[in-house]
């Protein structure tokens, strides 16, 4: 009786995607090792049983050196032997290393049966594996698959009860690896090939020279497309949607509603001019929506299109590399690119992400750099829009002031934390193209997290601060804050109120900041202390989840310390 | 026949591993990785100031950091 299956293999072999074929479940899958850092769940119905699948983040061996490593080895150890299944996904590019997996787990006595993934891809790279040859070396069910396309998934599923254990005598590594050499030598045969010009590709940007030279040009042609995509959106979708068509239907409620009253104050907001303005009126119909939709929405479709298409075709470990030695000096190693580039969509899976690295003084450092100085999209359209109005000057301003505060900041706690931190260790993985409906298929779940996410705290958000407005409730908040608001970072005493709801969101918050008609000075000091100061309540959370209470209130210090020295800073000795 | 570190050999050359001169996790994490005494394996590039270096093992790619390549000890011809 089968109760669980386990999927697992080395990192970046496709076990979510044969997760995601299995149960139907959609889990973020990309290609680069450490994807998945939690655990996913799901059910697969074999004839009347359902049995519980669980996917798990990929390891080498089992013998943990991560923290996500450890989460798999004792998942795996912890539950019976003889009422679960190990999947072992193989990445049949590389069938010498990952079997070494293989062989410790068929050693333990898990009842294994392998899925030889990647199929297709290792045909187009000339490898060739005797499957049948295969499965009677290993003594387990061997079935080739290509989870991408899906063939070869139904063979998988009506074979998982061959599974069953085989024991074999345990071996040292090396005893190991010389038996690896000989089932490999047996079963596979290569086919000599000339370098593809993908394979060229892969090479040079692994070389100083030139893979620095693609990187520039890759984070160029990115950042140029998600500013052309999103304008797009916005000019030709979203603001003749929303001043064309709803600015009138408003409009009317608005007459309707007598123009003034409590009602009208938290539906509509104030008028302007006579008029409803989609960025100042402050109304749960009105700049809640535009703000979400028309302002953010479209950078984070635009972002995240860009985002999975690199994560997909196996270009983002690739910056590591080239990074590397830059974030050695902060404490860091190259990979640690790959969380805070996912926090420039959003904090939180950037914060969790941060389980790919090894040790907890790396995760603490990542976590509290992501948090304080990478902007998420929703934060960045906010600044985009607000002072773009005033040049790219001020704009590329809050970004230096950004990466200069994550370099120094950095760099001291690199100097002040004990101990050391690990080294770069990861694997390359060779560029691949994914399946456009895969590709869609990402872009829609993470669009639809977001949505999910965002919209009922914003419409939420927007009506309390318009209660509590209502009501000056704020003014003691105000009243509290304000010498250390005004006098230090030279801002009104209203723009307090922004600063508190940044906690909640960070685009209500920058939306508040539009009514009080700041300077541009006080706007880039305003926008620069939001990014800094306290992350929303969605990634402290995480944040103290990730960090424990310990490290977390030290990553508050940090934050707290850091917001005052750089708002009072641009205040009085560089913005003059 | 020479023992010489991974980080002091040219780019591109090929090289046998002889011992990983690291603590028994890291040894034990290359071992899992693909790294091991008597494996031949290829440098691929080497980045200035003490950077990373990335190496071909079998058909698959790694980048170590310079510390951890420094620990690599190999022979060449």
């Amino acid at each position: 009786m089968i109760e669980k299956i386990f999927l697992l293999g080395n990192p970046n072999v496709g076990k979510s995607v044969v997760f995601s074929r299995l149960t139907g479940v959609h889990v973020i899958s990309s290609n680069y090792p450490g994807t998945t850092v939690e655990v996913s769940k799901g059910y697969l119905t074999i004839g009347e049983e359902k049995i519980e699948v669980i996917d798990l983040p990929g390891t080498y061996s089992l013998e943990p050196t991560s923290k996500a490593e450890e989460v798999v080895v004792s998942l795996l150890k912890e539950y019976p032997k003889d009422k679960s299944v190990v999947i072992n996904i193989l990445d049949a590019t590389n069938l010498e290393r990952n079997l070494f997996l293989t062989l410790q787990l068929i050693e333990e006595g898990f009842s294994v049966i392998v899925c030889l993934n990647m199929c297709d891809d290792a045909m187009h790279r000339g490898v060739h594996i005797d499957v049948e040859e295969l499965e009677k070396l290993l003594g387990v069910p061997v079935i080739s698959t290509c989870a991408v396309t899906g063939v070869g998934i139904k063979l998988l599923k009506e074979r998982i009860k061959e599974a069953h254990p085989n024991p074999k005598n345990k071996l040292t590594h090396e005893a190991r690896w010389q038996e690896i050499g000989k089932v490999v030598e047996t079963v596979q045969r290569l086919t000599h090939r000339h370098h593809t010009l993908r394979e060229i590709l892969e090479d040079a940007s692994l070389k100083p020279l030139s893979g620095i030279l693609i990187s520039c040009v890759i984070v160029y042609v990115s950042f140029k497309i998600v500013r052309f995509l999103g304008e797009l959106l916005i000019n030709k979708i979203f603001d003749p949607l929303f001043l064309d068509i709803y600015q009138p239907v408003l409009e009317r409620l608005s007459i309707t509603l007598g123009q003034k009253g409590f009602i009208h104050h938290l539906l509509i907001g104030e008028l302007i001019n006579g008029k409803i303005d989609f960025k100042q009126s402050l109304g749960i119909l009105t700049t809640a929506p535009y703000i979400e939709f028309a302002m953010v929405l479209p950078y984070v479709v635009s972002f995240y299109l860009i985002l999975s298409l690199l994560e997909d075709i196996g270009y983002l470990p690739r910056l590591a590399i080239l990074l590397d030695n830059l974030l050695h000096r902060l404490g860091l190693h190259g990979y640690a690119i790959i969380p805070v580039l996912l926090g420039f969509g959003c904090n939180v899976p950037g914060i969790l992400s941060t389980r790919v690295l090894e040790s907890k003084r790396e995760r603490f450092i990542a976590s509290t750099l992501i948090s304080i100085g990478v902007p998420c999209v929703p934060l960045q359209a906010m600044i985009f829009g607000l002072l773009g109005s005033f040049g790219g000057f001020y704009v590329g301003g809050v970004y230096l002031v950004l990466f200069s505060v994550v370099i120094i900041i950095g760099f001291i706690l690199n100097r002040l934390l004990p101990g050391y931190s690990p080294e770069l260790l990861i694997e390359i993985p060779p560029y691949r193209f994914p399946p456009l409906l895969i590709l869609a298929k990402k872009l829609y779940f993470r669009i639809k997290g977001f949505l999910m996410e965002a919209v009922p705290i914003v419409l939420l958000g927007v009506a309390a601060i318009n209660i509590l407005l209502y009501y000056r409730l704020f003014n003691f908040v105000t009243g509290v804050f304000a010498p250390l608001v005004q006098g230090l970072f030279g801002l009104p005493k209203e723009a307090v109120v922004a600063l508190v709801i940044g906690f909640l969101r960070k685009d209500v918050a920058v939306g508040m900041l539009a009514p009080l008609g700041l300077s541009a000075k006080q706007l880039f000091i305003a926008a620069t202390l939001l990014a800094i100061s306290f992350p929303c309540i969605a990634t402290f959370v995480v944040l103290l989840k990730e960090l424990g209470l310990k490290y977390f209130i030290n990553a508050v210090l940090v934050m707290i310390a850091v917001s005052i020295v750089v708002g009072s800073m641009l205040n009085f000795v560089i913005l003059r | 026949m020479r023992k010489i570190s991974l980080i002091k050999i040219r780019e591109n050359l090929k090289a046998k591993v002889l011992e990983i001169s690291g603590g028994r996790i890291l040894q034990h994490k290359m071992m899992s990785m693909g790294i091991y005494p008597g494996r031949e394996i290829t440098k691929l590039s080497h980045f200035a100031l003490r950077g990373p270096v990335a190496v071909r093992v079998g058909r698959s790619v790694l980048a170590l950091g310079h510390g951890v390549a420094a620990k690599i000890i190999v022979e060449i011809e």
